[in-house]
């Protein structure tokens, strides 16, 4: 019963480590609430649930900071916060577009990035602009801290790397470079409130005519959100122009795995897949 | 065994307490342990905007927030924006001279939001009425109206925050 379950609520990072070394049995962080709170109503992995631990109130855990090349985002910045942020106007643009589109204002006043990134849905939207900017994710619990690749958090279908003891603290991002640009498009049924059916997310500069420093990073067409290395590899170091477009959106349709759902088919997502990143690439 | 909270808040400029199980839903607090109906629950899921709340001093949806994070809140509900004596509001106002509620079940969200846009003071453009209306689902209106209604509020003149009977938010986007 939803009524059963005990709530902790903590204000700070010690508080809330004293309650992950105690390892009680099913213990679930809250944060937002947005993807959360839903699964519980709808009774979706309740039994899995003894004890919420709800970090909402941990101000240590809600910044957005601009430091040398170095751009910090705590894990409960809301997607308000980001899109408020001087900081991340300066530094990935990106990101404030997609705090922008995700939801509407109440969801955006309210969902986190921690919980984006931990909710870890291949749908979720930010995840593909983290991993194409190269994003590092700082967790830490009772026993101690340490980094995580982007690219490497998300390990199966909906599971992260974090240990039950452990929380995400924040995501560090190189912040772009003069010349570099990351571009980002995600495509639903509107542009409000709608989960994303493919999104794209690329990270590069156009040097002396050549692609350089290419990532590149897909939602919704695999399992887990997907760097795309084959298609990152197709551009490296050659021009931009239809024939390397074509290229790379044959290396992007080898690597993606996408499939047929309730939202969309597996053909569909490979369509819009390949048509978002030829648009991408042409801005250039 | 059933978990407890001794919730206290503020819901539109009074301080109220009950006792609830912590993951209880803001919306079912209000409506059921304050008797403050106007908030109504379309899908229980964060879609519709029919809860939505201002949530110190932001927009909320009341169906996802649980009451362990209304603990010491400040709330804002449709019952707040009147006047303390009962007037309605510009918004309220506006909502009936431009036809701004058809069914009515789309309309407490629809005046919650409205009036935290309006709160915010940013211009009140098409685009924009449009943006911060757009978690609120309207099945009558073809929404048209509610945007006049709005823009209409927007070019009246508002009474100091402190005669609404709510609390203004802080803030802007
Ligand atoms: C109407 C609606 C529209 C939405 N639209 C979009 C959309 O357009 N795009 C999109 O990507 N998402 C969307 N979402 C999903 C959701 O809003 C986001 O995923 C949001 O970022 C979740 O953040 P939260 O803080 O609310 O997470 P919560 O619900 O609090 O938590 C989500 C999960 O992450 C875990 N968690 C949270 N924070 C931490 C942490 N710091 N450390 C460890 N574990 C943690 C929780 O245990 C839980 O499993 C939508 C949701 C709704 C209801
Ligand atoms: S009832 Fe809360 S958003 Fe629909
Ligand atoms: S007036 Fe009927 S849903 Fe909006």
């Amino acid at each position: 019963m939803i009524a059963d379950i005990p709530v902790t609520s903590v204000r700070s990072l010690d508080e809330a480590y004293a309650v992950l070394a105690r390892r009680a049995a099913g213990l679930r962080v809250l944060a937002g609430g947005t993807d959360l709170m839903v699964q519980i109503q709808a009774r979706v992995g309740l039994e899995r649930i003894g004890h919420i631990l709800d970090i909402w109130k941990v101000s240590e855990l809600r910044h957005v900071t601009l430091d040398g090349g170095t751009l910090r985002v705590g894990a409960l910045a809301t997607y308000t916060d980001l899109l408020r942020s001087e900081a991340v106007r300066a530094a990935l643009p990106a990101l404030a577009q997609v705090a922008r589109e995700v939801g509407a204002w109440a969801i955006q006043n309210r969902g986190t990035l921690g919980g984006n990134v931990c909710n870890a849905s291949p749908a979720g939207d930010t995840l593909p602009i983290l991993i194409a900017a190269g994003a590092t994710f700082v967790v830490g619990g009772p026993r101690g801290e340490r980094r995580i690749a982007a690219e490497e958090f998300f390990v199966a279908y909906r599971k992260t790397a974090l240990a039950a003891d452990e929380l995400l603290l924040r995501a560090e991002l190189p912040a772009l470079a003069p010349g570099e640009r990351l571009v980002y498009r995600k495509v639903g049924t509107r542009r409000a409130q709608s989960i994303s059916r493919a999104s794209l997310a690329v990270r590069a500069r156009v040097e002396a005519g050549a692609f350089r420093g290419v990532r590149i990073a897909a939602g919704c067409v695999a399992p887990v959100p997907l760097r795309c290395r084959a298609t990152e590899a197709a551009l490296e170091g050659g021009g931009p122009g239809a024939a390397a477009f074509a290229a790379a959106r044959a290396a992007l349709d080898g690597e993606i795995r996408p499939i047929d759902d309730l939202r969309a088919t597996a053909a569909y997502r490979r369509r819009v897949a390949g048509n978002v990143l030829e648009q991408l690439l042409a801005a250039f | 065994m059933s978990a407890t909270l001794e919730l206290s808040l503020t819901v539109n400029g009074e301080t109220r307490t009950a006792t609830v199980a912590p993951l209880a839903r803001l919306l079912d607090v209000l409506r059921e342990a304050f008797g403050l109906t106007g908030t109504k629950e379309g899908c229980g899921e964060g879609e519709c905007g029919a809860c939505s709340v201002i949530l110190d001093g932001e927009l909320v949806n009341a169906c996802l927030v649980p009451a362990s994070q209304a603990q010491g809140a400040v709330v804002t509900t449709v019952e707040g924006l009147a006047a303390r004596d009962g007037t309605p509001s510009p918004l309220q106002q506006a909502f009936l001279e431009c036809g701004g509620a058809q069914c009515g079940i789309c309309t407490p969200g629809m005046l919650v939001a409205g009036q935290r846009f309006l709160d915010g003071g940013a211009p009140a453009t098409d685009a924009a009425v449009r943006e911060a209306i757009a978690g609120n689902l309207c099945r009558c209106t073809g929404y048209a109206k509610i945007v006049d209604s709005i823009q209409r509020a927007a070019a009246t003149p508002s009474p100091p925050p402190g005669e609404r009977a709510g609390v203004r938010g802080p803030g802007d986007r």
